[in-house]
């Protein structure tokens, strides 16, 4: 059964990214939002019959019931979404799978993160789990933690580096043109309140003149770990009409997971990404040249340039020429990641992914303010996760 | 020998350790497929055969791709920066992380073809499979 026309999203509700929180607790941010996304679709909670969340460092497992009880919710649809990057997008269209098969009617996706402040410790905590100086004894573990923490392999710079050599290998790529996007993102940030750079310009040079991190990446083309938290509120078609705000209808929804490790992941031309940004496009009818955004993950510059040619924006290895020749920013010919991107919004932990979902719905609604495409019709949101491990794709009408 | 973090190892990965010990790659290959697999599994992914054998390799291959990190991963490799993290595609087929030692980090190219090396970690009994220039 196809998803298209099922369910839309009619409530939107961010906790703009910030370097830190306070002392809240992971279940204050994601009710807060939570809250404040029902309101926002002008539901009540008692209107929320489907829970959606990801795992949280700190509570070893029963994160929905957690939630759930200190929400005041008792769902008929509890699910946790465990896909990195791809986990905000991943949420979408499982909300709206449980309102098709008639689990629930309107369902809750919750993501975010905390951070505090450095402590006299000197370690920042988040909710993420602290880095073992020694791998940790655990003998059900990730394999990579034997074959490749061992060689440096850890985190995430190392992977997408190791990406964009390749890229660069096979296709052709210049630091300028990776730069291109980082820098009409910020542009776009400029014109967008809740983004944590709105107020910092970024020229190319900038970009290059920052620290190499890992050969090629500088590290203004790196996401920078923020706090912060986004909700959704995906409600079943015979409910939209309730709703206080225009719908963003869900139209196509893809998902693939192809590898953990990075040295398991497929050749260039056939990432997770093609695969689930087809499956989108082609549940929903459309193609990508009918996409007003694309709302795209950028954990960093070089996942953008792999996506577009992956989803099909651009002809296979050609990305780096069509970021150089399209202005991409909101008032440009071709519109990405209109809210700032990661890069220059904001990663905070899910709520990262999923800031490309809330910026579609939005522009879809109409209130992308300052920085609103005019008369859009469709919009393409993606999520990735793990380095290029996991992805979701997602098509946005404003018509059913 | 070189301070990083120490590969736990389980039952089913023990023989890869033995063998880096006695400088030498292995490889699972499946007896009924024959596909080669790496990192190590309980069944074939190919064929889900549990029929999966130890076998040498090469120890030859090429570079997939690298980067050189100039700030350490993890504070242990802290001394090791810049290192060179690779993903080297062996002869044989399978790709595995590895690092590249034995020459400057401006000569590591793709499709550069290297050999296996061992290199001892530090406070422990484990030997490490690294590259070096063929």
């Amino acid at each position: 059964m196809s998803l298209r026309g099922a369910a839309a999203v009619v409530g939107v509700a961010e906790r703009p990214p910030t370097r830190y929180t306070g002392e809240e607790t992971i279940l204050e941010l994601l009710s807060g939002v939570a809250v404040d996304a029902v309101k926002d679709a002008g539901f009540s909670l008692s209107d929320v019959d489907g829970l959606i969340v990801h795992p949280i460092g700190g509570l070893p497992g029963f994160v929905p019931a957690t939630v759930a009880e200190f929400l005041g919710l008792q769902p008929t649809f509890a699910e946790v979404v465990d896909l990195g990057g791809a986990t905000g997008a991943g949420m979408v269209w499982r909300a709206a799978a449980a309102i098709v098969s008639g689990q629930c009617t309107s369902c809750l996706c919750l993501t975010g993160t905390r951070r505090r402040r450095r402590t006299s410790r000197g370690s920042a905590q988040s909710d993420s789990p602290r880095r073992p100086r020694s791998i940790q004894p655990s003998y059900d573990r990730s394999p990579q933690a034997e074959f490749d923490y061992p060689y440096g392999m850890i985190g995430a710079n190392v992977g997408y580096a190791m990406l964009a050599t390749r890229y660069t290998h096979e296709y052709g790529l210049t630091d300028e043109q990776r730069a291109k996007v980082a820098v009409d993102q910020r542009l776009n940030a400029n014109a967008n309140p809740a983004a944590i750079f709105q107020d910092q310009p970024l020229s190319i040079d900038d970009v290059l003149a920052s620290e190499v991190i890992c050969e090629p990446l500088h590290m203004l083309e790196i996401v920078m770990p923020a706090a912060g938290a986004a909700a959704l509120l995906v409600t079943a078609a015979d409910r939209v009409a309730d709703a206080r705000q225009a719908p963003a209808w869900l139209l196509g929804a893809g998902e693939a997971v192809t590898h953990s490790s990075f040295a398991q992941a497929p050749n260039l031309d056939a990432t997770g990404v093609g695969i689930a940004a087809r499956a989108a496009m082609a549940q929903a009818g459309v193609t990508p040249g009918d996409m007003g955004l694309a709302s795209l993950y950028d954990c960093y510059t070089i996942m953008v340039l792999l996506t577009l040619e992956e989803a099909g924006f651009c002809p296979r290895g050609e990305a780096g020429a069509f970021v150089a020749s399209h202005d991409l920013t909101f008032a440009g010919d071709f519109p990405i990641n209109t809210h700032g991107g990661q890069l220059s919004f904001g990663q905070a932990g899910m709520a990262g992914g999923m800031s490309h979902v809330t910026e579609a719905v939005r522009q879809i609604q109409g209130r992308g303010g300052d920085r609103q495409i005019p008369d859009l019709e469709l919009a393409y949101a993606h999520g990735n996760g793990g380095i290029i491990a996991e992805q979701c794709g997602l098509v946005f009408g404003a018509d059913r | 020998m070189s301070a990083r973090l120490i590969p736990p190892s389980t039952e089913l990965t023990q023989p890869y350790w033995d063998a880096t010990r006695r400088e030498q790659l292995v490889i699972q290959q499946c007896g009924d497929c024959a596909d080669r697999i790496f990192p190590p599994r309980a069944r074939c992914p190919n064929c889900g055969s549990a029929q999966l054998e130890w076998q040498p390799v090469s120890g030859r291959g090429v570079i997939y791709t690298y980067t050189v990190a100039h700030r350490a991963p993890h504070p242990v490799l802290a001394e090791q920066c810049p290192i060179t993290i690779a993903v080297v595609e062996l002869e044989e087929g399978p790709r595995m992380i590895s690092n590249v030692t034995g020459c400057d980090p401006t000569d590591v190219e793709v499709g550069m073809s290297v050999q296996v090396a061992f290199e001892a970690i530090d406070d422990s009994d484990v030997v490490l499979p690294v590259f070096k220039p063929a």
